[in-house]
């Protein structure tokens, strides 16, 4: 059976997930996110074009192996081995047209599937890819352990970016390209709202990155990507922000290193999780978290995004623990997205401001839901 | 718990119970009709015409028999009590008024109908529960795991049932949706007269807070305790329903039970004295529950036992009201504003004379609330169920309060319709503004422990 005759997810959602991701990923140099500890034993050659996604081998044994991605179409293009799920095993993002990318990547036993995507967004031209061997019957221990490490590996993928991401937004507020800025702003932000809950456990540096104005304490400064982004939208001058683009980029660097060595444990994730879906209920739903750019849809889509990404690391646990709630997250997974998707607009999505109360509703309702199921997590992974 | 009720304050005194007061009768007084006297003021006194042969039947009849009537299950000795969930018709309808509410429409999100089916029998549940005084799911409040996420919200805590009744009612849009959707397989079972309130002049109705797939009227003598209901049947339905709209009320407007003292509304004087009540169960047959002969063919039998629910947000202008003369207030309602008594009587449910005549006018204007209201010339009868409410203020400095005017009836062409368009004239209209309405049908009562509200709707 294959991996897509077994998801839950609807086609939908599918299209939809992946969608968020490639409007998030507009880097023209997405380095290779594939985890991987040991080295390959092979190089299988992957042939992206526009319309088509050659992978060399349908079949593979299970163990580290190397993808060689070489993309001969006109698009930029992603290439992503899913699980079931589609929780990411690896993902190279932003391949250039021309150009050739590793992914490093361990696959034990078990049915994935492989995706590119040109253009960088839609559900992906997809196969399967069945890896043979020995299923490591893990205990449940062993499970949980594999979760922080697959969360992990996610985190290291959006760091990168998150660093490449917000230097290009720094260099553009240092050289007093507004309009570059303005248009990086929310893109960097993504990498950042997808991993907040690895973010928040560096307390003194959050506040520093992503606090709001009026959120200091006495004394404090009003620093980080609010700050930045006042100037941009509501003074329309950045000559007095190349202090505060320096530190950004310093407290970035900073957290970026601390979050690629942090694992979190099974409740961790579980309630980083269900943080990412209250941050969306308590802060996008309302427009506060980017009150003068109001892309907040942006950061959205991310926190949903980061969201999942948690709740799938713990997927083969949960799976055998609690299968009817996991059918349901994926069910409300992919009913948020679908509401999310709605106000799709181009790359990116429609401004706070320009939605009404009736689809701000809709948005609230799913979210609310999710949360509902999301939140029962906690207790599976405690009661193990 | 059903308590022996006190004698009503008519009977004490060996008159005509409250029922069977409100119909003028011409024998009754000496005055000849005057020159002027209007039409409308000659149907009511004769009782002729559609709405007086209704008027007249209620009062030769069924409402004159109010004593020969148990009293009604339900009604709860102390205000702290609880309230019997299951019945023949739901509760809180004719329970007594209890003192505060939490009024909730929602949308149906969903187009399955197993997760419909499915929400409804949880909300059973639930409120089986919470109406005994239980939390809203047996893992509780404060569950054993500490990361187990409660299933009941826990600010009842500690609190006794407080009378809680949760009556659910359908809207039409349920059966229909608002671009003509069957979504349910429930078109074919929509009742005839489950369909939205005409306009009404002068009506300022936003659509925003009006309608609704779905209802939800928690009542309870402890605000907590309805707010409590409301916010954990709301929890239950995420994924499935979507709040439309919500109103909170803080004092009842009406009795409904002579058991109980008539309370003031906003504008200060007393309201619903002449309310359809529990005791009077043949009246409530005639007026507020559907029957056998409501069936349309079998198409409405699921609603037998139930009834019809009116809620009108009414905004009260408080401050030209407040500042208007003893005597134009009186005028306007057609009460005296100390005793409650129809204007040219003496006591609160002293009969509503409307030939009664003071200095040679009539007493009660023919364009005041009572005489266009009451049942002897509206020529029907409404349960009024109504609560008080402030929210705030309107941003002009303005209290936002008024009445959410609930009312139940067995049809809501010949109850709250017919009563509204008799008020096209009513003075009352100066110092109102209707501004929302919605409609529900209110299936019967769950009757046991494996029924579930709306099985006769979707299994029947």
């Amino acid at each position: 059976m294959s991996v897509r005759d077994r998801a839950r997810l609807p086609l939908l959602a599918v299209g939809v997930l992946t969608a968020l991701t490639a409007a998030a990923c507009s880097s023209d140099d997405g380095g290779d996110s594939g985890g991987a500890s040991g080295g390959a034993s092979d190089t299988i050659a992957v042939a992206a074009s526009d319309d088509a996604c050659e992978v060399d081998v349908a079949e593979l044994s299970a163990g580290t192996h190397e993808f060689e991605i070489t993309n001969g179409g006109s698009q930029v293009t992603e290439f992503y081995v899913y699980a079931e799920g589609d929780r990411v095993m690896g993902e190279v993002e932003n391949i250039a047209p021309g150009l050739t990318r590793p992914l490093l990547v361990e696959l034990p036993a078990g049915d994935y599937e492989t995706a590119c995507k040109p253009g960088m967004v839609g559900d992906g031209i997809r196969a399967d890819l069945t890896v043979t061997g020995e299923v490591a019957q893990l205990d449940e221990d062993e499970t949980l352990a594999q979760a922080g490490a697959d969360y992990q590996r996610y985190v290291r993928s959006q760091t990168g970016a998150l660093l490449e991401r917000t230097t290009a937004f720094v260099d553009a507020v240092k050289a007093g390209d507004i309009e570059g800025a303005k248009a990086l702003f929310p893109v960097a932000r993504t990498y950042w709202e997808r991993i907040e809950p690895v973010a928040e456990i560096f307390g003194d540096l959050d506040p520093l990155i992503d606090g709001r104005e009026g959120d200091q304490e006495e004394g404090q400064d009003f620093t980080g990507f609010h700050r930045i982004e006042q100037a941009l939208w509501v003074a329309g001058d950045v000559s007095d922000m190349g202090p505060y683009a320096d530190q950004l980029l310093a407290d970035v660097n900073e957290i970026v290193e601390l979050a690629n060595e942090e694992t979190l444990d099974p409740l961790q994730l579980a309630n980083g999780a269900k943080a990412l879906l209250d941050e969306i209920a308590t802060g996008k739903i309302t427009g506060e978290e980017d009150r003068y750019s109001h892309t907040d849809l942006w950061d959205f889509a991310a926190n949903l995004e980061g969201s999942e990404a948690a709740v799938q690391a713990l997927r083969p646990f949960l799976e055998e623990a609690e299968p009817d709630l996991v059918a349901e997250i994926d069910e409300r997974f992919a009913a948020a997205e679908a509401e999310l998707e709605q106000y799709r607009s181009g790359d990116g999505w429609t401004l706070h401001d320009q939605l009404t109360e009736d689809q701000l509703q809709g948005l609230s309702d799913s979210i609310t839901a999710l949360s509902e199921s999301v939140g029962q997590v906690a207790s599976v992974v405690a009661d193990r | 718990m059903d308590g022996p009720v006190p004698p009503h304050p008519s009977q004490a005194r060996g008159e005509p119970p409250d029922g069977a007061e409100p119909r003028r009768h011409p024998t009754g007084s000496n005055e000849q009709p005057a020159a002027g006297f209007s039409r409308r003021r000659l149907l009511g006194a004769l009782g002729i015409g559609t709405a007086g042969v209704l008027a007249g039947g209620a009062a030769g009849g069924a409402l004159g028999r109010a004593t020969a009537d148990p009293a009604p299950a339900g009604a709860p000795a102390a205000a702290t009590d609880p309230v019997p969930f299951t019945g023949e018709h739901q509760a809180g309808i004719v329970t007594p008024a209890q003192d505060r509410l939490h009024f909730v429409a929602l949308d149906v999100t969903t187009d399955s109908r197993d997760e419909l089916i499915q929400l409804l029998r949880d909300w059973t549940a639930a409120a089986r529960r919470m109406t005994a005084g239980q939390d809203a799911g047996p893992g509780g409040a404060v569950p054993d795991g500490a990361y187990d996420v409660p299933q009941d919200t826990g600010e009842a805590i500690g609190l006794p049932p407080a009378g809680l009744t949760i009556t659910v009612g359908f809207g039409p849009t349920l059966f229909t949706s608002a671009d003509g959707v069957d979504r349910f397989g429930l078109a074919a079972r929509r009742p005839g007269p489950l369909v939205e309130l005409p306009a009404f002049p002068g009506d300022q109705i936003d659509p925003a807070i009006s309608g609704g797939d779905l209802c939800i009227q928690a009542c309870a003598n402890d605000p907590q305790v309805a707010v409590h209901a409301i916010r954990n049947l709301v929890r239950l339905g995420a994924g499935v329903v979507s709040v439309r709209w919500s109103q909170l009320g803080f004092g009842r407007t009406s009795s409904t039970s002579t058991g109980q003292a008539t309370p003031r509304n906003l504008f200060g004087f007393k309201d619903g004295t002449d309310n359809l009540k529990a005791e009077n169960a043949s009246t409530l047959e005639r007026f507020v529950w559907v029957g056998d002969e409501d069936a349309e063919g079998g198409r409405a039998a699921w609603l037998r036992g139930g009834s019809y629910l009116v809620a009108r947000r009414i905004r009260m202008l408080i401050e030209p009201w407040d500042s208007s003369t003893l005597n134009e207030q009186e005028a306007t309602i057609g009460r005296a504003k100390g005793s409650g008594a129809p204007l040219g009587q003496r006591e609160e449910f002293d009969p509503v004379d409307f030939t009664a005549r003071v200095d040679g006018e009539f007493a009660i204007p023919e364009t005041s609330h009572v005489f266009l209201a009451h049942p002897t010339n509206a020529g029907t009868a409404i349960l009024r169920r109504g609560y008080s409410f402030v929210d705030g203020t309107d941003g002009l400095g303005r209290l936002d309060a008024g009445l959410f005017f609930i009312a139940f009836q067995r049809d809501p062409a010949t109850g709250f319709v017919q009563v509204q368009r008799n008020l096209r004239t009513d003075a009352m209209n100066e110092y109102v503004r209707h501004t929302s309405s919605a409609v529900f049908a209110c299936p019967p009562g769950v009757r046991d422990d494996a029924d579930w509200w709306g099985r006769a709707l979707f299994e029947g």
